[in-house]
């Protein structure tokens, strides 16, 4: 027997004397979807108070929050990207025509390495899902979103989110993506941060330090 | 394999109340300890608060982690046959020297001169980093708290924030000296500045990293790792190989668990509604992602403890450390009197059972049994009854050795329970008592010093004196001229 099958039945075999008989495992599914999950699974709020809540949450990460309507996506970048200074952002493959405003450059980076982006200006995206209650945003391998050193290595993010991505507790945001489980997920909450020393939380350790969310309604 | 040298961390040197006198009069670490314990917990009770099915939430977490436990083989082969498929290599390890030795492996193929690392508790209590160094591989922590701890040469206090027990005058001394900055100034920012460019350039280069895990997904074969800093992104992300070493215990059933553990884990240790970045992934993904990924199971003396129905709820543990923040005695004493890997309440019940009991055998006895613990932990491991349940383990095996069998404890304690027993014993015990303590007795009423053993307790207590009649004789005097004699059990 090789090494590793040795130390995999070693591993097993203690951990089934410990246990005992072990049951069947259409028993043992059973017994785990007999698990009362008593705790709130869906939330309550109207559009309004949601979107209000997930801006609140935001603004308390230090993020910056802005709103338009579906028409006005490329013109409010623009605008955002003027203000913070930027002449164009790295983006993944998928990201509509229309979000790319008028006098800045925007470069697909699939396929950048961490040198590349590094060197970049910030990163646009879209994502699959976003929480209200804790204000994250979720990000899949998807068109629009990419790999997930994308939203990553550069200083800067600028996340776009549909009104209907945003729901309002956690487990809405895992109904919504269990289809999906598979694919690398990365959640955001606000930019880096670290309360290692004396817990003053301080922006920015190693991911980005600046991130906006656009919300589209 | 070949053998090669693996070096175990030594930290029980001394027990826990030798260990917690030297520490109790280091008065900056004190004072640091508890003043990020302090905000913590007022940053954990607000926004706990906030949920009003936080109870609900308790209750599933120890249950879907209970339910596991009962059917570990069950999870853990079905992680692996999920993992694998998705294209993982599962290893699984016995001990700590079987997970140094395949992790050295897996090194040693990648000819790895350096790696960089997650905070990983796993990784400390197999002594990985010193197995690293005396293989000539240098080892490279990422998270902030981490660095400053290993440039320091100290070790970690607290499993979320483990240099909370350093100021930042004293993180500032650590950088200026191991990073060249003479410059560097004190601020919380220019600190972590200074970290951010120091790392940096080691993420972009180093191409093998190892990190522990938060949760194993059975259902999917993917992995969740839960962090604040976008390090343990980096580290997760961009290197070609990554090394996980997991503990047993950390398997789950499934994907959508999540909703609970990620409700109940970043609020109850860093008092955030959620923490800045959780990352799931499954084996590995073209494209995205490191392209050869390992996790290494690592069981080093957790599947005995499923055998004992009692303390199994040890190992639901999801590491918040929200026991240590509340925890009146780790607020005085900070973690290193543990002198264990795992300080705090949970380190006083699961070190001892890593270690077969034969290790951290005070550890049971540092609590004072208030039962903050049990009310904090998320997912409802009722400590204080681990606590005395170890405690009676401990006394039983002393009990059963030569020397415990004559030791002035034992036969204290045995003397005790012999007195205790019988009523008539017990008055006869009291009416020596008065007459031997009259030497003892200052004028306050009040005993000071007490002989021979016993002067332990009287070093930190001063004990009040024996009255000159006791409660059973004045019952039987006063309340029950008509019972029975006290002698025949009458009174009790
Ligand atoms: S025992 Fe409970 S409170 Fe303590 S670290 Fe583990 S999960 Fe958290």
């Amino acid at each position: 027997m090789a090494d590793s099958d040795l130390q995999r039945s070693t591993v097993l075999a203690s951990i089934r004397m410990s246990l005992g008989q072990a049951q069947a495992s259409d028993a043992i599914d059973a017994e785990y979807a007999a698990i009362s999950r008593s705790y709130k699974l869906t939330g309550e709020l109207s559009v309004y108070a949601l979107l209000d809540l997930f801006e609140d949450r935001l603004l308390e990460y230090g993020a910056g929050v802005y709103r338009a309507s579906a028409a006005e996506i490329g013109a409010t970048i623009g605008s955002i990207l003027r203000r913070r200074g930027k002449s164009g952002l790295a983006m993944p493959a998928g990201v509509p025509m229309e979000w790319m405003a008028e006098g800045f450059t925007f470069v697909d980076a699939t396929g950048f390495d961490a040198y590349e982006l590094d060197k970049t200006e910030g990163i646009l995206s879209s994502c699959t899902v976003a929480i209200a209650e804790t204000g994250s945003l979720v990000l899949q391998n998807v068109a629009g979103q990419g790999a997930r050193v994308l939203s990553l290595v550069p200083d800067y993010h600028l996340c776009v989110v549909f009104a209907d991505q945003v729901v309002e507790t956690v487990p809405e945001a895992f109904e919504r993506l269990e289809n999906t489980s598979t694919l690398p997920t990365t959640f955001i909450s606000g930019p880096s941060a670290t309360a290692d020393i004396e817990m003053t939380r301080i922006k920015g350790v190693h991911g980005p330090r600046f991130l906006d969310v656009l919300i589209v309604v | 394999m070949s053998e090669v040298p693996v070096q175990h961390t030594q930290w029980n040197a001394l027990d826990f109340p030798d260990a917690a006198k030297v520490l109790l009069e280091d008065s900056q670490t004190r004072k640091n300890v508890q003043h990020a314990t302090n905000v913590i917990q007022g940053k954990r009770n607000k926004v706990v608060a906030e949920l009003p099915d936080w109870e609900d939430l308790r209750e599933a977490g120890a249950r879907v982690k209970a339910h596991t436990l009962r059917h570990l083989d069950y999870y853990l082969t079905k992680f692996e046959e999920n993992c694998v498929r998705a294209g993982g290599h599962v290893h699984w390890a016995s001990d700590a020297a079987e997970a140094n030795r395949i992790i050295l492996g897996l090194l040693r193929r990648h000819e790895a001169r350096e790696v960089i690392k997650i905070k990983t508790m796993t990784s400390e209590e197999i002594g990985l980093n010193a197995t690293l160094e005396a293989n000539g591989i240098r080892p490279i922590e990422t998270d902030l708290a981490e660095l400053i701890i290993q440039l320091g040469k100290d070790r970690p206090s607290h499993f979320v924030v483990p240099a909370l027990h350093k100021n930042r005058q004293q993180v500032r001394e650590i950088f200026q000296r191991e990073m060249h900055l003479p410059e560097l100034g004190d601020k919380p920012e220019d600190l972590a500045t200074a970290a951010r460019t120091y790392l940096r350039e080691k993420y972009l280069r180093i191409k093998v990293a190892i990190s522990g895990g938060n949760f194993l997904l059975a259902d999917t074969g993917g992995m969740c790792i839960v962090e604040s800093e976008g390090n343990g992104r980096m580290c997760l992300t961009l290197p070609d190989v990554l090394i996980s070493i997991v503990g047993i215990e950390k398997v789950i059933p499934s994907f959508r668990d999540l909703d609970i553990f990620l409700q109940t884990l970043p609020r109850s240790a860093t008092g955030e509604r959620m923490n800045p970045y959780n990352s799931t992934w499954t084996g590995v993904h073209p494209g995205d992602g490191p392209k050869e990924f390992h996790v290494v199971l690592l069981d080093n003396g957790r599947s005995p403890i499923l055998a004992d129905k009692e303390a199994r709820q040890t190992l639901q543990c999801i590491r918040c450390a929200a026991c240590l923040n509340v925890c009146p005695v780790y607020h005085q004493t900070g973690g290193h009197a543990y002198e264990s890997v795992y300080a705090g309440p949970i380190g006083a019940i699961l070190t001892p059972q890593l270690h077969s009991m034969e290790e951290g055998r005070s550890l049971p006895y540092a609590s004072s049994l208030c039962g903050a613990c049990y009310e904090v932990c998320p997912v409802k491991i009722n400590i204080p009854e681990v606590l005395i349940h170890l405690r009676g383990k401990v006394v039983r095996e002393d009990q059963a050795t030569l020397a415990g069998k004559f030791s002035l404890w034992n036969i204290g304690m045995q003397a005790a329970a012999f007195l205790f027993k019988d009523a008539g014993r017990l008055s006869m015990a009291e009416h020596m008592g008065l007459v031997g303590q009259k030497a003892l007795v200052s004028k306050n009423g009040f005993i000071e010093w007490m002989p021979g053993m016993l002067s332990g307790w009287t070093q930190t207590r001063d004990l009040k004196a024996m009255p000159a009649q006791s409660f059973r004789d004045w019952w039987a005097k006063e309340k029950a001229p008509h019972a029975k004699s006290a002698d025949d059990g009458g009174v009790r």
